[in-house]
């Protein structure tokens, strides 16, 4: 019996002024990280301009043949080669990148992913299949609530470092196709198949299993 | 074979889908007879409702209804539940209008029910976005008027559904959930206006109480609790600081309908650390008293200045009138998560300090200024940036959000606390991004520990507010107290609130417990108490989640004896006496 939602009153509410109308506050990370335009993001900033500001394809899901980048931290924006990955974890946390057009596919917190170099010998055989060079990728989503999945820390229930959501304590275990070992997320993490040649990483295929939270039964 | 024997099991499994819809709407279908709700019934509610959060707009969760009490109340016992089909922590009190109950749950759902025999009527569920972060995935509750009723959603909206079908009558944005904008609180309805405030303190946003109209989601007024250039309290802030202070307002207000005067909770400031916004940071962390009908701010108190503990005082303060020192006062009685017990008297101009003492023991304040009524900090305990500080209590406070109770016969306060936490962080400066956490530490950095040798956890407390004397406490030894309790004219007063799954009576005398039924999950939701048909019933939901799972597993790593495996799931429980 449930009522399909739809929106009667779309055309008042969303034309509400942003009662933080404050061009600064607007800028948002793809802003950032597309360099150029966050230099100038408090110029002019109008809700035009903000909606202009997503080039096509950047809240795409990752593409084959889609280039890596840092998301955060002193390289945010340049690509990520297998070099950049230290043996072991923390994994380095990246958006997707279309060679072609140079638009990171950023758009979309659901692209976030993250990427790890661990020991094949630790893998198990399904994980292993898919790994390059010990070299996997996830969704950085959290299955449960949709929060990031930020930390690599120690289990709350083994020895091993895992992927941690602080938000709600949810852990998956990357050796094991993102299982989760600990908290209250219903399924693993998707994971995102990668290619590797001359040390450059990119995406081989689509997401592998679903981006993002629960939703009610 | 397989192939055959698996498409009879499909049709034979369509079959059945097919008929329970069919038995489903035959059972229940639409409410045929419901009882519009005035402005009159929400100020004198019937004994038998619970239509407001708290019961009544003094926010006291009290019951009037007394059929069950201490003599019988052992004889308590489920008669019917509803699993809601959803984990996570059920935070709303099942609301109930001349025997339809609605609960919320989390991820945005509305379930309406036959109070008496459990059966559906309908439920909502909304469509969340994919790419929404639910840092707290709850609701509390849906406010009701006249034949509809207003859900605020984690993506920010507030919703009207048509209470005898479920039917979505208006959807208004509020915010951008893009930006860390949410709401979880239960609507307040006063005079046809559906009010709410947001929260997203941790995303660094700027807070606010906002007013929409009940008939069609027009927003009326909309009062940030940071005020802006050219308003008073603006000189509290440093530079640009207010433009992302916090001071979100998550928690459903009390009403005065003698002053018209609403009375609303305001969170901290943002990012923890007070370093990064230096100044009292007006209103955070304080109660603001907000005229409904256009959202300006009559007055305010500040329980404590420069919040640096995450120490949010959401939580509207009770309405009672008590007598203290031979004086008649208007009282607002608030057991903060700063730990301090305050009594304050309102007027219809100003909020006045009269008292206040730690309900929980605390190494953060050295006192209370008498004259001002501001706490005196100990600077050894206020985080900083760069350094580890620890404090207590923990950054849940002595008491988080989960609600207080007041009863009319015993004349005490309820207060569900939480002794022998501390917690700690380092302030460290991040940058702001729309959207995602900023707390002034890292979220892996924050900590919760028990003290050594704690032989006990969660309290409920039972406090004389005119005098300032606990009378009884009920200690937990192996369990924080994190849910809402709510008193009767039974003489009792019902809680969950622990890891062991159970809810509890207690005697509101004396503090003897009298009852206890173990649940499915954690309680942390609000208990209510209605009537149907001459019998009297009790109603709660179970189900475990939010910040009472992050204390449990936070309890875990204390090595202390105590897991973090409380089970998940929701179920809506009633119980009335055996027959």
């Amino acid at each position: 019996m449930a009522s399909a939602p739809f929106n009667t009153h779309s055309s008042f509410s969303e034309t509400i002024a942003d009662p933080e109308a404050d061009a600064c506050t607007e800028q948002t990370r793809r802003a950032i990280l597309l360099g150029a335009l966050a230099s100038t993001a408090c110029l002019g900033c109008s809700t035009r301009a903000r909606a202009g500001e997503d080039p096509p394809g950047s809240d795409e899901r990752p593409q084959n043949g889609d280039v890596l980048v840092f998301s955060e931290g002193d390289q945010e924006g340049k690509l990520i080669t297998a070099a950049d990955l230290p043996a072991g974890g923390p994994p380095v946390h990246a958006w997707p990148k279309d060679p072609k057009t140079s638009v990171v596919r950023s758009a979309s917190r659901l692209n976030e992913i993250l990427i790890i170099r661990l020991d094949p010998a630790e893998l198990d055989e399904k994980t292993r299949a898919r790994a390059v060079d010990g070299i996997l990728a996830y969704s950085a989503i959290c299955s449960h609530a949709g929060c990031p999945v930020t930390a690599w820390v120690k289990s709350d229930v083994g020895d091993k470092d895992v992927f941690k959501c602080m938000c709600h304590n949810s852990e998956y275990d990357p050796r094991e196709g993102a299982q989760v070992v600990f908290g209250p997320a219903p399924r693993r993490l998707a994971a995102l198949p990668l290619a590797l040649a001359d040390g450059s990483l990119s995406v081989a295929g689509n997401f592998i299993g679903k981006v993002g939270g629960a939703q009610p039964g | 074979m397989k192939t055959s024997t698996t498409r009879k099991q499909w049709y034979l499994s369509g079959f059945v889908a097919f008929t329970c819809l069919v038995s489903t709407a035959a059972i229940a279908g639409p409410i045929e007879s419901y009882a519009p709700v005035t402005q009159q019934r929400l100020e004198n509610p019937e004994a038998g409702n619970w239509m407001l959060y708290r019961r009544t707009y003094d926010g006291q969760g009290y019951s009037p209804l007394d059929q069950i009490n201490t003599s019988n109340v052992k004889n308590l016992t489920p008669v019917w539940t509803f699993a809601t089909g959803v984990v996570e922590g059920h935070e709303a009190p099942p609301i109930v209008n001349n025997g339809v109950m609605f609960v919320a749950t989390p991820m945005g759902q509305v379930i309406a029910l036959n109070a008496k025999t459990g059966d559906e009527y309908w439920r909502y569920k909304r469509q969340l976005p994919d790419d929404l972060f639910q840092l707290h995935p709850t609701s509390r509750g849906v406010g009701l008027w006249e034949d509809k009723l207003y859900l605020a959603t984690t993506d920010d909206h507030v919703v009207a559904l048509d209470a005898k079908t479920g039917k979505v009558v208006w959807d208004t944005k509020v915010q951008d959930y893009k930006k860390g904008q949410y709401m979880t609180l239960m609507p307040l309805i006063v005079d046809g206006k559906v009010i709410v405030g947001g929260s997203g303190g941790e995303f660094g946003v700027r807070g606010y109480v906002a007013a929409f109209d009940a008939k069609d989601g027009k927003e009326l007024w909309r009062t940030f609790t940071i005020p802006g250039e050219g308003e008073p309290g603006h000189d509290t802030w440093h530079g640009d600081d207010w433009k992302n202070g916090g001071g979100s307002a998550w928690m459903t207000g009390n009403y005065d309908k003698d002053t018209k005067t609403i009375y609303w909770g305001v969170g901290n400031a943002a990012p923890w650390p007070g370093e990064m916004h230096p100044g009292d940071n007006l209103y955070t962390s304080s109660v603001l008293a907000l005229d409904p009908g256009t959202g300006k701010i009559k007055t305010y108190h500040q329980y404590h200045q420069n919040d640096s503990w995450d120490w949010d005082e959401v939580e509207a303060p009770i309405l009672i009138d008590l007598q203290r020192d031979g004086r008649n006062i208007k009282s607002l009685v608030h057991p903060g998560r700063d730990a301090i017990f305050w009594v304050l008297e309102r007027t219809p101009t100003k909020i006045n300090y009269v008292a206040g003492w730690p309900f929980v023991s605390t190494d953060v304040w050295k006192g209370i200024d008498a004259e001002t009524g501001k706490p005196i900090v100990d600077p050894d305990h206020k985080p900083v940036i760069g350094k580890r500080v620890e404090f207590c209590p923990s950054l849940w406070g002595g008491k988080d959000w989960p609600s207080a109770a007041y009863s009319q016969k015993t004349g005490l306060v309820y207060v569900p606390a939480n002794e022998n936490f501390c917690g700690g962080f380092t302030g460290e400066k991040l940058p702001l991004k729309p959207g995602e956490l900023w707390l002034g530490t890292k979220p892996e950095d924050i900590g919760l520990k028990a003290k050594p040798g704690a032989d006990h956890f969660g309290e409920l407390q039972a406090w004389d507010p005119t005098t300032g004397k606990k009378v009884w406490q009920h200690n937990f030894p192996k369990s924080q107290l994190f849910g809402s309790v709510t008193a009767t004219a039974g003489d009792l007063v019902f809680a969950g609130g622990t890891n062991d799954r159970n809810f509890r009576a207690f005697n509101a005398k004396t503090g003897e417990l009298l009852w206890e039924q173990k649940t499915n999950s954690g309680i942390m939701g609000m208990p209510v108490s209605y009537e149907v048909d001459g019998t009297q019933y009790v109603a709660i939901q179970s189900g475990w989640g939010v910040d009472a799972q992050r204390i449990q597993d936070a309890l875990a790593t204390n090595n202390i004896g105590i897991e973090s495996n409380v089970p998940q799931g929701g179920v809506i429980w009633v119980f009335a006496l055996k027959k």
